[in-house]
């Protein structure tokens, strides 16, 4: 395969070069053509027009801005920061390598990872299946970074009005719109939604445009995992599948999972060669047809009953430890707050919470609060500590994350989970347990459902709720930047699993002269 | 042009303990030779690199650096920690410390030649043999046989 790589840094004179070197070492050792421009101090020899016309991929390693970058437009980019490409180099290239590939695969790929980063004019030759095979962790990633990419947008449009119609009408605002208990006053809830306006002012009217845009979260999700997968096809049936694991209450999870069996789906209705009288027919009104039916009944008689019996036997689980130890508790509504962020086990934990309020019990509400708003902030703060870490899509919504979690909007968390559930999850569950056991602890209380910080007026102790939430975050903070580094590695020898990434995989190890102990 | 480093610009025994330590002691070597014309000057360069991405790659290696108007020829001094310094690389302190300096209008032939170190620096043979030096003008030869090929 044939690569081309930019590197560049600040200054100019040491990591430009250290990571052109690692860069062109580790793709030589894996058998690859390679040829690095290195935007340094010491002047650029630019990559030739031919070079990049005949690479099959891109590297970008670079903290500053790549000179030229619309030379690249069209190729599959591999876009990272220098030290990326020093630490990781071996990593890089295989990236490179299996954008390539998937590029390959499809003819008009769907932008994988960033908007900015991939989008294949001219497929450099036919993948064959072994290849498609290749790297599946990293299409994996692709895939729902490209969703989580179009997804973003939502979630920083919906939780920022959410949080601005907060601090415009009190955290009531919610119950005004949506009808319930806050704060001792019933409220019947907005019926006619062209009244709105008159009945709960600017205030209601962006809570339910906030709580609308941030309701497509799954679908949108779901939908562009589908379309990254199986491209245009792949639309219909992942929106239905997320529209559908919202309505089963399966949360983002389900709406994921959706969204990758949408995308197979399509994939294999594409496969079988058909009569060319039926393929005219096939992308307008079969394949959308078939693939959405299938889906939705996945959805709604496979995926759908498990959830609501999960839910069911949890609820009637937790209402039995309503005497247990508050602390074992507080951690235990914690774990299924971070769960899944707004999934089946969240609203278990959230509706456990507003019972016990209901019933008069205000600890259990504060910790339920506190510990569904550590995981956007700790994620923000991750962003902001390691930024290397997170793509750039994550960078931005970390920016919107900190406001969201301020405000107990989980959601602000999820294009983190979604697009690295196995290290983020995890890591959101611990610090979310300690904020949830710390809030129990400190015997911190709230009397409103929702609403935040902007409801700190009816927070009993609120200093050490605040406390406990700082603790969860600083948690969380850290468990994700190691898992992100440990799992970096591990990730990427997972993805080398496959047989024919393997002439990639032990390149790392194999390169006589690499970059030292990784 | 003289040597980009000379036996007396290296330090096989540093004994500072932070970052800002280490840098000013390794700086004061280029001021001490005349490479460096405002050792205070020289730092803050540094420090407002070092203030906008750590320098320490992984594999116990930092490299401070800056392009600075308080510099008058390419220069590189070289400390060796026991205890290591901490130059912010994830996997923990640096035990290799090279100051790279670089005057603000150097021409490309003149900084060509750091970028040859720094290529230099992720081969592992390189840093086994900075490890390995005995006495200074080991660093040198071996600087002047892998980046100058002299």
């Amino acid at each position: 395969m044939r690569l081309v790589a930019v590197t560049a840094c600040p200054t100019g004179i040491a990591h430009t070069y250290m990571a052109a070197e690692a860069i062109e070492e580790a793709a030589r050792a894996a058998g690859h053509e390679i040829k690095v421009e290195t935007q340094g101090a010491a002047g650029a020899t630019p990559l030739s027009a031919e070079d990049i016309a005949r690479a099959d991929a891109v590297i970008f390693a670079a903290d500053i801005d790549v000179r030229g970058r619309e030379r690249f437009a069209g190729k599959p980019i591999i876009d990272t920061g220098v030290k990326q490409g020093i630490h990781d180099a071996a990593g890089l290239v295989a990236q490179a390598v299996a954008a390539a590939r998937s590029s390959a695969a499809k003819s008009a790929p769907a932008g994988p990872a960033e908007q900015d980063a991939v989008a294949a004019a001219e497929p450099p030759a036919p993948a064959t299946k072994l290849d498609r095979q290749a790297g599946f962790g990293t299409h994996l990633r692709q895939w729902l970074m490209t969703g989580v990419s179009y997804m973003i947008p939502f979630v920083a449009a919906g939780g920022i009005l959410i949080a601005l119609s907060y601090m415009l009408g009190g955290a009531e605002i919610a119950s005004k719109v949506n009808g319930g208990t806050y704060q001792g006053h019933t409220y019947a809830g907005v019926t006619d939604i062209s009244q709105i306006f008159a009945q709960t002012g600017l205030a209601g009217l962006m809570f339910k445009i906030g709580t609308t845009a941030l309701m497509m979260l799954a679908p949108i999700l779901a939908g562009f995992i589908a379309y990254a997968i199986a491209d245009r096809p792949g639309l219909v049936p992942g929106i239905v599948s997320g529209l559908l694991a919202g309505a089963i209450g399966a949360g983002f999870l389900g709406a994921l999972v959706g969204g990758l069996l949408a995308g197979g789906v399509v994939a294999l209705l594409n496969k079988p060669k058909v009569p060319r009288a039926i393929a005219g027919i096939m992308p307008v009104v079969v394949i959308p047809v078939i693939s959405t039916l299938i889906m939705g009944a996945l959805m709604l008689l496979v995926i759908g009953p498990p959830v609501a019996s999960l839910q069911t036997a949890l609820t009637d689980w937790l209402a039995g430890l309503s005497g247990a130890n508050a602390i074992l508790l507080g951690a235990l509504l914690g774990l299924m707050m971070a769960s899944d962020m707004g999934g089946p086990l969240n609203k278990v934990a959230y509706t456990f919470g507003l019972a016990s309020l209901a019933s008069g019990d205000i600890k259990v509400m504060a910790a339920v609060m506190a510990a569904g708003m550590t995981p956007p902030i700790a994620m923000a703060l991750a962003t902001v500590l390691r930024p290397a870490l997170f793509t750039r899509a994550e960078r931005r919504a970390g920016e919107a994350a900190w406001l969201l979690g301020a405000s107990f909007i989980t959601e602000g968390a999820i294009p983190f989970a979604a697009a690295d559930p196995v290290r983020v999850i995890p890591s959101a569950m611990a610090g979310s347990a300690l904020t949830g056991a710390l809030s129990m602890a400190f015997g911190a209380t709230s009397r409103a459902p929702h609403g935040g910080i902007w409801v700190l007026p009816l927070i009993g102790n609120p200093f050490l709720w605040v406390a406990a939430i700082v603790a969860g975050i600083v948690a969380s903070a850290a468990c994700v930047v190691m898992a992100k580094h440990i799992g970096r590695r591990k990730g990427s020898v997972a993805e080398l699993e496959s047989p024919a990434a393997t002439t990639v995989g032990p390149a790392a190890t194999l390169q006589p002269t690499g970059p030292g102990p990784q | 042009m003289s040597d980009l480093i000379t036996a007396e610009l290296v330090d096989l025994l540093l004994t500072t303990e932070d970052k800002d330590a280490t840098t000013r002691r390794l700086a004061g070597l280029l001021a001490g030779s005349g490479r460096v014309t405002n050792l205070e000057g020289f730092i803050a360069d540094v420090r407002a690199r070092e203030a906008q991405m750590p320098t320490g790659i992984e594999g116990g290696i930092g490299i401070p650096h800056a392009r600075s108007a308080h510099v008058t020829e390419p220069s590189l001094a070289f400390g060796r920690s026991a205890d290591g310094v901490d130059y912010g690389a994830p996997d923990g302190p640096a035990d290799i410390i090279f100051l790279i300096a670089a005057p603000e209008g150097s021409d490309a032939d003149h900084l060509s030649i750091l970028a040859a170190l720094a290529r230099r620096l992720v081969h592992a043979s390189f840093k086994d043999a900075l490890r390995a030096a005995v006495v200074p003008q080991d660093v040198v030869d071996l600087v002047n046989k892998e980046v100058l090929g002299q």
